[in-house]
């Protein structure tokens, strides 16, 4: 055995001297981040559930079951069921012509991409009332049609698509960027035909990027007021979706009511976190960005 | 399959053009490959070599010009149909498949008829893997092997469809010295059992030289020569491939009434018109200066003995560095700072680009 290279061991403790700070910062930070946490996330959470249970679980669920709870619960279920899948076969779709192709409006269309991030919702919902709704550009003719989006169904689920469009997209333009078109060619010049190259090499090397997408596109269409709000008309039973059943009864002063539906809405968003957490266990570059910039140095 | 030499396959381009947005890759390449040839692309970054590869496997389609295989033009042709085998340089891999699915999947994508049964899909795979050195090592994935290794899976997968061409590009690129040195053997080992008509690209000359059957040189997406490696090294073309292909010392001068000179040491040219010159003098064609010769002058930096020859590293006054390989035998000593006068035997010499001095 030869003696340690009395460099590599100085260099080692340079490193730490350099990149440790004193104890008394370390534990200020932690007690900055920590407090604030807790009091800005994790108390309000609790809060919600106590007050969701204040007249017991017994009570919660009575308030649950009343029938326009219900249907605002299915109302979400239907347009997080529409939204999700269409935007994740759209947002496959325009992650696949910026990544592996060159067009000329490519940088124009990354950002279009973004706009409904950067837009505020209720902005996107008025939006929608200004081209759907009767004073609209196509009120007169739907309307002669006898068909109803705005303060029905379809309009709630138009603003829930375009608020939630980016996140798959966004999640696998660099994904598939970073992953590069060689596997695509190699597959083609074996003899493969599109088809056969997305599903047999693109779809098994996206699909942890993928199904992260989802869960944040799901999660924020269950979730989305503004945009609803403004589309929704707020009639009882029919147009309410859970975050508008929440302001309403809350606004009746039915305080289990509110706080069960936004409880049952809390649940959820916990259950996606705990399987994003999850799927960044088993694929960790997805949220890594060293380990996304390693990929791509390798590519 | 790969004992059957199969009927290989010519290729010709015609007035090849390439541009991406305002970048011309490729500015009218013609070029004749023979059935059964190994041919190397050889020229540094940028000169439209992979462009020019890229264009004959099918993945990027030329602006003008004629791609034909033999008889039949496929300047359109989808790039799975062409019939390519195509090793890349990263090797592009599939990652969440086994080196046997890997090499498979150019079978398994075939349509009807056209699709061997299991068992046959099977037992060229094993034959495959034998060809390449890697049985045994099927069910690996490719994240598993080693660099050298995953160049030989990449090698069998386009074999596996029997492609009428195999194309490489930097087939070495990535790889450490040794292992080059092993796989560029095996390459020439492996064309020379399945007949192919091989083309790879390359920016290593030494790579060209050493396996190619000739060697199609290019600058800026034109072509420049091309030729067999002594062809190539010993007549070049043009300033360009004396100065890229070998080692050689540019010698900025004057030719005048048929004679080049550079710091008063001269070379008969008869061919050259007067004018600025430039010579590429390889290190073997400088020799020392005898008595009755006129030299150029250069400081001696460092002499190093490598087997037969002394190479000589000097200094002209103006700061050149001057490479010399000289036989050691019967060789004076020589010691660093020493003045010395060197004589030109040969070189290539060439106008000046533009008739004017670098």
């Amino acid at each position: 055995m030869s003696p340690p290279d009395p460099r590599a061991s100085d260099a080692r403790a340079g490193r730490a001297k350099t990149t440790e700070d004193p104890a008394w910062v370390r534990f200020g930070l932690i007690v900055i981040v920590v407090g604030f946490v807790g009091l800005m996330l994790v108390l309000p959470l609790i809060a919600v559930f106590a007050q969701a249970l204040a007249k017991g679980v017994q009570g919660s669920l009575t308030a649950l079951a009343d029938p326009d709870a219900l249907s605002a619960i299915r109302l979400t279920l239907l347009t997080a069921g529409i939204a999700v899948p269409l935007n994740a076969f759209i947002g496959v779709c325009a992650a696949w012509a910026i990544a592996k192709h060159d067009f000329w409006a490519k940088s124009v269309l990354i950002s279009l991409i973004d706009l409904p991030f950067s837009v505020s919702p209720v902005v996107a919902g008025l939006a929608y009332v200004l081209v759907f709704g009767l004073q609209g550009w196509f009120g007169r003719w739907l309307d002669a049609h006898g068909i109803k989006i705005i303060f029905a169904a379809p309009g709630i689920v138009l603003a829930t698509i375009f608020v939630t469009f980016p996140f798959v997209a966004r999640e696998l333009i660099p994904l598939m960027q970073a992953q590069g078109r060689d596997e695509e060619e190699a597959a083609v010049s074996l003899g493969a035909g599109g088809l056969t190259t997305f599903l047999r090499v693109t779809a098994p090397n996206i699909r942890w990027g993928l199904l992260y997408g989802v869960l944040l596109c799901n999660a924020r269409a269950m979730g989305e007021f503004g945009a609803v709000s403004v589309v929704s008309g707020h009639v009882r039973g029919l147009t309410d979706t859970m975050p508008l059943q929440v302001e309403i009864l809350y606004n009746d002063y039915d305080m289990v009511g509110a706080f069960s539906v936004a409880a049952l809405l809390c649940l959820l968003a916990v259950v996606t976190l705990v399987l994003k957490a999850g799927l960044e266990r088993l694929q960790p570059q997805l949220s890594d960005p060293i380990a996304l910039q390693d990929l791509r140095l390798r590519r | 399959m790969t004992n059957s030499i199969q009927a290989a396959t010519s290729v010709t381009l015609e007035g090849v053009h390439k541009r991406f947005g305002r970048f011309a890759a490729l500015n009218g390449v013609s070029l004749e490959i023979a059935a059964g040839e190994l041919l190397a692309l050889l020229g540094p970054s940028g000169s439209g070599k992979t462009t020019l590869l890229r264009i004959i496997a099918g993945l990027e389609f030329p602006d003008s010009g004629q791609v034909s295989f033999g008889d039949q033009a496929v300047t359109f042709a989808h790039a799975a149909e062409r019939g390519v085998g195509f090793v890349f340089q990263q090797y592009a891999l599939f990652k969440h498949m086994t080196v046997a699915k890997n090499v498979a999947f150019g079978l398994d994508v075939k349509k009807g008829a056209d699709r061997p049964d299991a068992k046959t899909r099977t037992a060229r795979v094993e034959a495959l893997l034998k060809l390449v050195e890697l049985e045994g090592l099927g069910g690996r994935y490719p994240s598993q092997l080693s660099g050298g290794q995953r160049q030989r899976v990449a090698l069998a997968r386009a074999l596996a469809v029997e492609p009428r061409i195999l194309l490489l590009d930097e087939p070495f690129g990535a790889l450490d010295a040794t292992v080059r040195k092993t796989l560029r053997r095996e390459l020439r080992r492996l064309h020379d059992a399945t007949g192919l008509t091989t083309v790879f690209v390359t920016h290593d000359q030494e790579e060209a030289l050493d396996l190619a059957d000739r060697i199609a040189l290019l600058n800026g997406g034109r072509i420049e020569q091309v030729g067999a490696p002594a062809t190539v090294l010993d007549q070049p073309a043009s300033a360009f491939v004396a100065g890229f292909v070998g080692q050689s010392n540019a010698l900025m001068g004057e030719v005048h009434g048929g004679v080049f000179t550079y710091l008063g040491a001269p070379l008969t040219t008869p061919n050259l018109a007067d004018g600025p010159a430039m010579a590429f003098v390889r290190p073997d064609q400088l020799a020392l200066a005898l008595s009755d010769e006129t030299g150029f002058p250069i400081r001696l930096e460092r002499a190093t003995p490598r087997g037969p020859l002394l190479w000589l590293d000097g200094l002209t006054a103006a700061g050149q560095p001057i490479e010399v390989a000289i036989v050691r035998v019967g060789a004076p000593l020589l010691d660093p700072g020493t003045d010395l006068r060197l004589a030109i035997r040969d070189a290539h010499v060439f106008p000046a680009p533009g008739g004017a001095a670098p």
